[in-house]
């Protein structure tokens, strides 16, 4: 219980780096470090599978292209301003719409509820069977989604001949 | 090792104390313990490499410190730590001191998968392997953290073509992976070594033309990975000076080197466990530490020799251009490895409890590949120089 309280806290704190702090690459490597405690988290609830392609895909590879990005260009550090913007308005609602929405989940759910993990959960196998069985049309739907969004970016990339 | 904590925790030494503090005082011990094995790992790679360079090139090497310079590595980290520790005035002062760090970490988490013998793992997970790719993966994190930090033109470039390298051939690499996954049916290091036998016709390299063909492409995207020559872009001397690690002076670049020497025995390590049969010895004895050494010391033997086996090639072959590094990747070893991949499933299926006579047949057809190499070998020596030395010690 200790070590979860902990890492959460790690979690947010580095969580408000990426939103709070004025230096983008700062931020980038905050999202990195949130991505990275999350699969800690992953592995707590036995999620192991998860967890690693959560560090694989997000921490290893999506955050490095950001970083990436932001490092060729070189952004400057933004200037803070006193004012709150329009786009910071609309973000403080969601955030108090997601605070009033977490707390009616926790007041209303019963804990007393909770069963026992069946034997195996999370390890891959099942992982795998329930993919290939149950998920298969959203699976292969969503594998379809990617690989048309690979070559969209393909296409769009692409330099022009001229002729 | 959870056994063994367990053991001290119920009647050993650590008797009484609570089971999460035993726990936290084990894993304290086996990573200092793992620690200073991987420092002399690195350090005596760096040592031998330097020797191995300069015999294929006919030079002699550093020899004067110990016998044959065997502790050259122990003088030149002195020298490092002595040096003064210089912080450029332009660099971002925070992430360039810690990016080392941060690349050490990836570097070290590693190696608590690392199957050195049977149950002489730290912790056997069951998504090992993949645990291997993701952990490794945060090195490129450290590597542009300095890049970026250093605030140089070159140091940046390094960085990114380290990057832009590493999350590349990351791909290729899993993929190869997944060819004897499918055989095994599980990610965990011991599952997939006990799934090999002592005898090579029994290792994975050989089970079946897919899996030797999975080898050679896991091999050279894991050098790619590691930043070796032929893909040692990131720090191309002449283009890039030191790439992501030109600005960095004393024990922080030390720290850059021992991740670079010490991924070298993670890369052998890692095919070895996955395609060398591992620490698989014949059972000649009952005596669980005396196996247990042998099975240690072949364990170490293999995957040593494909270390020797990439500081050859790095003495041997030249450094490709970028895009010829880019287009090696995404032209050829990904397609590659996706039909490889697919023709490992299709054997799984004809074959689910493997094929002694594809075996025999693949052991020969690797016999004779290395006979053809040695002759040719041969070839060559007896055509080179006649006053060249064969003589090590000169």
């Amino acid at each position: 219980m200790i070590a979860f309280y902990f890492i959460a806290l790690l979690t947010l704190a580095s969580a408000l780096l990426v939103v709070l702090h004025r230096n983008p690459i700062y931020s980038a490597l905050g999202l990195v470090n949130t991505l990275f405690l999350i699969a800690v988290s992953f592995v707590m609830l036995d999620a192991e599978l998860i967890a690693m392609l959560q560090v694989i895909v997000y921490a290893g590879a999506i955050v490095i292209l950001f970083l990436f990005v932001i490092m060729l260009l070189n952004v400057e550090s933004e200037v803070r301003s006193a004012r709150i913007s329009k786009i910071g308005t609309a973000g403080l609602a969601f955030v108090l719409l997601f605070a009033v929405e977490l707390a009616v989940f926790a007041l209303v759910r019963d804990p007393s509820g909770a069963q026992e993990l069946p034997a195996g959960f999370g390890s891959t196998e099942l992982l795998a069977e329930t993919l290939f069985s149950k998920g298969m049309l959203s699976f292969e739907l969503t594998s379809l989604l990617l690989l048309v969004a690979v070559v969209g970016a393909v296409v769009m990339a692409r330099r022009k001949v001229e002729s | 090792m959870q056994q063994f904590a367990d053991y001290l925790l119920d009647e050993g030494i650590l008797a009484g104390l609570p089971k999460s503090l035993g726990y936290a005082l084990v894993i304290a011990f086996f990573a200092f313990v793992l620690l200073n094995f991987i420092m002399l790992v690195a350090g005596v790679t760096s040592w031998l490499e330097r020797r191995v360079w300069a015999r294929i090139q006919s030079r002699v090497g550093p020899n004067r410190v110990g016998p044959q310079g065997a502790i050259q590595w122990l003088a030149d980290g002195i020298k490092n730590i002595m040096k003064e520790d210089i912080v450029p005035t332009a660099a971002d002062k925070p992430l360039f001191k810690a990016a080392p760090y941060l690349a050490m970490i990836g570097f070290f988490g590693a190696w608590a998968c690392v199957p050195f013998g049977d149950g002489l793992i730290i912790a056997d997970l069951n998504v090992g392997v993949l645990y291997i790719t993701a952990v490794t993966g945060l090195v490129v994190v450290g590597i542009l953290m300095a890049g970026w930090s250093s605030n140089n033109k070159w140091a940046l470039l390094g960085g990114m073509r380290s990057a832009a390298q590493i999350v590349s051939y990351e791909i290729p690499a899993a993929i190869a992976v997944n060819a004897v996954i499918v055989l095994t049916g599980t990610l965990s290091m011991q599952g997939i070594i006990r799934a090999q036998g002592w005898a090579p016709w029994n290792w994975f390299l050989f089970d079946n033309p897919f899996t030797f063909v999975a080898f050679f492409i896991f091999f050279v995207a894991l050098l790619a990975e590691g930043n070796r020559t032929p893909f040692d872009l990131p720090e191309a001397e002449s283009e890039l000076v030191a790439g992501a690690f030109t600005e960095y002076s004393g024990l922080r670049s030390l720290l850059f080197f021992l991740v670079e020497w010490g991924n070298l025995y993670i890369i052998g390590a890692l095919c070895t466990s996955l395609f060398l049969g591992g620490w698989q010895t014949p059972h000649f004895t009952d005596n669980g530490f005396v196996l247990g050494l042998v099975q240690f010391v072949v364990f170490f033997l293999k995957s040593y020799f494909l270390v020797f086996v990439a500081m050859w090639i790095r003495a041997t072959l030249p450094r490709v251009r970028v895009d010829q590094l880019m287009s090696l990747c995404w032209k050829y070893l990904v397609p590659i490895s996706f039909v490889n991949l697919l023709g490992a499933m299709l054997w799984v299926v004809a074959f689910p409890h493997g094929f002694l006579p594809a075996r025999l047949g693949m052991f020969l057809f690797g016999i004779m590949v290395t006979i053809y190499f040695l002759m040719r070998v041969a070839f060559h020596l007896r055509r080179a120089r006649p006053e060249m030395s064969w003589n090590p010690i000169a």
